[in-house]
């Protein structure tokens, strides 16, 4: 058996393991561990988008009478900068590959600028609407689901913070990155699933 | 890798090497230690502990409740208490009996059946066992308040809305539903881990015991079924605390909406508890025909199977609801479907039989009135999967026999076998046999007695959930019979519960492998060091103790992928983390020391729950403060041991 290149001192997140001649990709059980909890968790989120068409396909009228549609220029603009803030995370990741600490702080920083900016206005958004969650399902499911991504949000930033004094304090290496791995799959699982609720719930109201 | 022949692994260490193990491995004494452990064996035996505490009392629950029906106009308890005894027995026995039990046996079997020295993630494990037991003593502390839950255990809306519950009594199980699963999703995405991650070299995934298998696909269908029931639980109590409108149908809700999230959760997780069972009998009758297990690769694609058609199922506890016909003739067609993976393990055990030569032990004989039991729940679940059989029976004894059928018997026995099988790995002792044997007879003709005259009872037009009825409606005789039954088996597992506490004290010792069984946990003394296995074993087969004597272990090398897999590896408290499929030694997992964080979180999360019901604001708000800073506190801690 060909043995692993032994300058590596402790566990990388994802790492070139060669057997029998045989170069694979290797994931370490902190990064499997965040990729089934990202399916648990986007399981939630496709089981409450079932619940809101299946909301709709049981009311007459939807939104109903008197309720405004959700506002669509703005949020996509904010989405646009919440899905954009995957890119310094892309970025951050190769840095620190390299051992570029300077670059990780950067891009991890920019990241929390941008998702703090999309958080604020979602807050905004929900401060100027005229209906609230005990109005109507409607108002209900509209809520529970943009709160919920929020809460996904907020812990992704608080995430990031972790992530972020360490990267302050130097902690992470070349091969020694497993937070930063971890991290940037779950603010990955964060846009994404936006990908699939701001459609549902922004766009989809419009369409009859 | 360099391997050893020579080695025993039920041998004692060495003086020198024992002390320097004890000294790395060792929890501290006492209180300390108890509260901080994070060793998997320590942690598996506490969920099984504690979930057979909560079977004993929801099994009373049960027999108050036969004792009220066995005459005509009994009046042993009233109709308000009666709905509280059967919310609670069935939000038990599912909750916080079967489910919890299972995972009590992954915890302490799956590291040891893999050959490695814990789970992948130690704190996260203890974490789900704390959360387990709190959200367990959460739902039961309403006994306190004078308010159990009493809305049937699936609690449909709009019964259990507002308006008609105004009580905090379906709070109670409302915010325990989501509490639980809490434990239930957090131990599954350490079993998937440690399944895929942790196995000894060798031991590629088609040489996986089968109760791993099994353990495997429990885990990946609560991945993907449970977030449903905590949904249906988290709107439910969005309705009832905070006033919004998802089960309204004045506002625009839905109360069917509520049914589809609550069994598309409900439907798997019958499988989710059947398939561990069938995995516990698929590694006991092999052991005891000895021989292995015939079509092994179509039992365990079988598994994955049933794990599948369970999601596409749900609608056939609604066939009675009012949905459209094409939807009730496609859930009905998928539900038929799942016979095919069922008979192909059924036939797969009786061809292990046959082929073999039987021994009649305890863990046999539960394993063959298992296989008897799950039969004929089998065939009353294809009738009630028949639409026009079902509009019939449904919501009659006839429903409450078949799932007790498959989730009494086809689960229950199946787990008093593995309990007798594998309780002398875990204490050292073995339990009696005689007393086993009069156990089983007990139980099962108990069992029998007890819920095949439901069937009958059914035909006859009794309702489910009634807290009485009147005489001469030809119920009488069959519901005395079923008390009977239905004391008698309280008694045979009351002879269990004698049998094991006889046999801590005087039990027989059990040596390392007392069967002369096949699978990894029997290489090592009973019950294990606390280390597991002093030396990795290196697997060739699917059957290791039967096709390699002596079993050859390995020894540390110097890189990161094989210095855990010695000895020296232990002394370190490193485990081999090894490839997906093949499963070669990749690098080395240092286990974490004992802490109190796990508690501290979990204590945290009980905090935020309570403040829940007790409507008060501040005591949630430290709960969640209180968690965050366990956290904070446990990445801190795992910066240092991993980064």
């Amino acid at each position: 058996m060909t043995l692993l290149d032994p300058t590596r001192s402790a566990e990388p997140a994802v790492s070139e393991v060669s057997t029998d001649g045989v170069t694979r990709r290797s994931y370490s059980t902190a990064w499997w561990g965040m990729i089934v909890l990202i399916t648990t968790e986007a399981m939630v989120f496709a089981i409450l988008i079932a619940a809101y068409l299946f909301l709709r396909a049981s009311s007459k009228q939807w939104p109903p009478t008197g309720t405004e549609l959700p506002e669509v220029p703005l949020t996509l603009a904010f989405s646009l900068v919440l899905w954009g803030s995957s890119l310094p995370i892309f970025w951050a990741e190769a840095a620190i590959q390299k051992g570029n600490q300077a670059r990780l702080r950067a891009g991890l920083l920019i990241s929390f600028v941008m998702g703090l900016s999309f958080l604020a206005y979602t807050a905004k958004d929900f401060l100027d609407l005229h209906y609230g969650w005990r109005d109507s399902a409607y108002g209900s499911i509209f809520y529970v689901i943009v709160g919920l991504h929020g809460i996904h949000v907020v812990i992704g930033l608080a995430m990031n913070l972790v992530v972020q004094i360490k990267a302050w304090q130097a902690k992470f290496t070349a091969h020694r990155h497993t937070t930063v791995e971890v991290f940037s799959l779950y603010w990955h699982f964060v846009d994404v699933v936006w990908l699939f609720v701001m459609p549902t719930v922004f766009l989809s109201p419009h369409v009859h | 890798m360099a391997v050893t022949e020579a080695r025993s692994l039920s041998d004692d260490p060495p003086a020198e090497l024992q002390a320097e193990l004890d000294e790395v491995w060792e929890d501290a004494p006492g209180l300390i230690g108890f509260f901080s452990s994070v060793d998997h064996k320590r942690i598996g035996m506490r969920y099984i502990y504690t979930a057979f505490a909560f079977f004993f009392v929801s099994g009373l629950t049960a027999l108050v409740m036969r004792a009220q029906l066995a005459t005509p106009n009994g009046n042993v308890v009233g109709p308000e208490t009666y709905n509280e005894l059967f919310t609670m027995h069935g939000t038990t026995m599912i909750f916080l009996f079967n489910t919890p039990v299972l995972a009590g046996f992954g915890n302490y079997l799956i590291p040891l059946q893999l050959g490695t020295r814990d789970m992948a993630f130690p704190r996260l494990n203890a974490f789900s066992y704390w959360i387990f037991l709190f959200s367990g003593l959460f739902m039961y502390s309403s006994y306190f308040f004078g308010r159990p839950p009493d809305g049937g255990w699936f609690a449909y809306v709009p019964l259990t809305g507002k308006t008609y519950t105004p009580g905090i009594n379906m709070d109670f199980w409302g915010l325990g539903v989501i509490f639980v699963g809490v434990s239930t999703t957090v131990g599954a995405i350490n079993f998937i881990v440690t399944i895929f991650k942790l196995r000894c070299p060798g031991m590629s995934l088609n040489r996986m015991p089968m109760f791993v298998w099994s353990m495997l696909v429990f885990s990946l269908m609560v991945i993907f079924a449970v977030p449903a029931v905590t949904l249906a639980a988290v709107l439910v109590e969005l309705d009832r605390l905070f006033g919004t409108a998802f089960f309204n149908p004045a506002a625009g809700g839905s109360t069917l909406l509520y049914q589809h999230l609550f069994w598309f959760w409900g439907h798997p997780e019958v499988y989710i508890l059947f398939v561990p069972a069938t995995g516990m009998v698929s590694m006991i009758i092999p052991v005891f025909s000895r021989r292995p297990l015939s079509g092994y690769i179509w039992v365990a694609t079988a598994l994955v199977a049933v794990g599948f058609i369970s999601f596409g199922v749900w609608v056939h506890h609604m066939f009675a609801t009012g949905i459209p016909a094409l939807a009730l003739a496609f859930f009905s067609s998928v539900s038929l479907l799942i016979t095919i993976p069922s008979g192909v393990q059924f036939f797969a055990w009786i061809a292990t039989m046959w082929k073999g030569k039987v021994v009649l032990t305890t863990p046999m004989l539960f394993s063959i009135g298992f296989l008897l039991i799950f039969l004929l729940g089998g065939i009353t679940g294809v009738m009630v999967a028949v639409l026009p059989f079902d509009w019939q029976v449904t919501d009659s004894y006839f429903v409450v026999a078949h799932f007790h059928y498959v989730l009494n018997g086809a689960v229950v026995f199946p787990i008093f076998g593995a309990i007798y099988y594998w309780m002398p790995k875990m204490t050292g002792r073995m339990l009696s046999e005689r007393l086993g044997k009069i156990s089983f007879w007990v139980m099962f003709i108990g069992f029998n007695v007890s819920f095949f005259p439901m069937h009958i009872l059914g035909f006859l037009g009794m309702p489910r959930r009634v807290w009485t009825y009147g005489p001469g409606l030809g119920w009488d005789g069959l519901n005395l019979l079923s008390t009977i039954g239905g004391f008698a088996f309280g008694l045979g597992t009351g002879l269990t519960l004698v049998n094991f506490a006889w046999s801590r004290a005087r039990g027989a010792p059990a040596g390392p492998d007392p069967w002369k069984a096949d699978s990894l946990e029997w290489a090592i003394s009973s019950p294990p060091p606390d280390y597991n296995f002093l030396a990795i074993p290196v697997v060739a087969g699917r059957h290791p103790l039967w096709e390699q004597q002596p079993l050859p272990t390995l020894e540390s090398g110097d890189d990161e992928a094989t210095r855990a897999l010695g000895p020296s590896g232990a002394v370190a408290r490193g485990t081999p983390v090894t490839s997906g499929i093949d499963s070669q030694p990749e690098t080395t997992l240092t286990i974490p020391q004992e802490t109190y964080v796990p508690l501290v979180l979990a204590i945290g999360l009980t905090a935020f729950f309570v403040g829940l019901i007790i409507d008060a604001a501040l005591v949630g708000i430290l709960g969640v403060g209180f968690a965050v800073l366990g956290v904070v506190w446990w990445t801190w801690r795992t910066d240092m041991d991993l980064a």
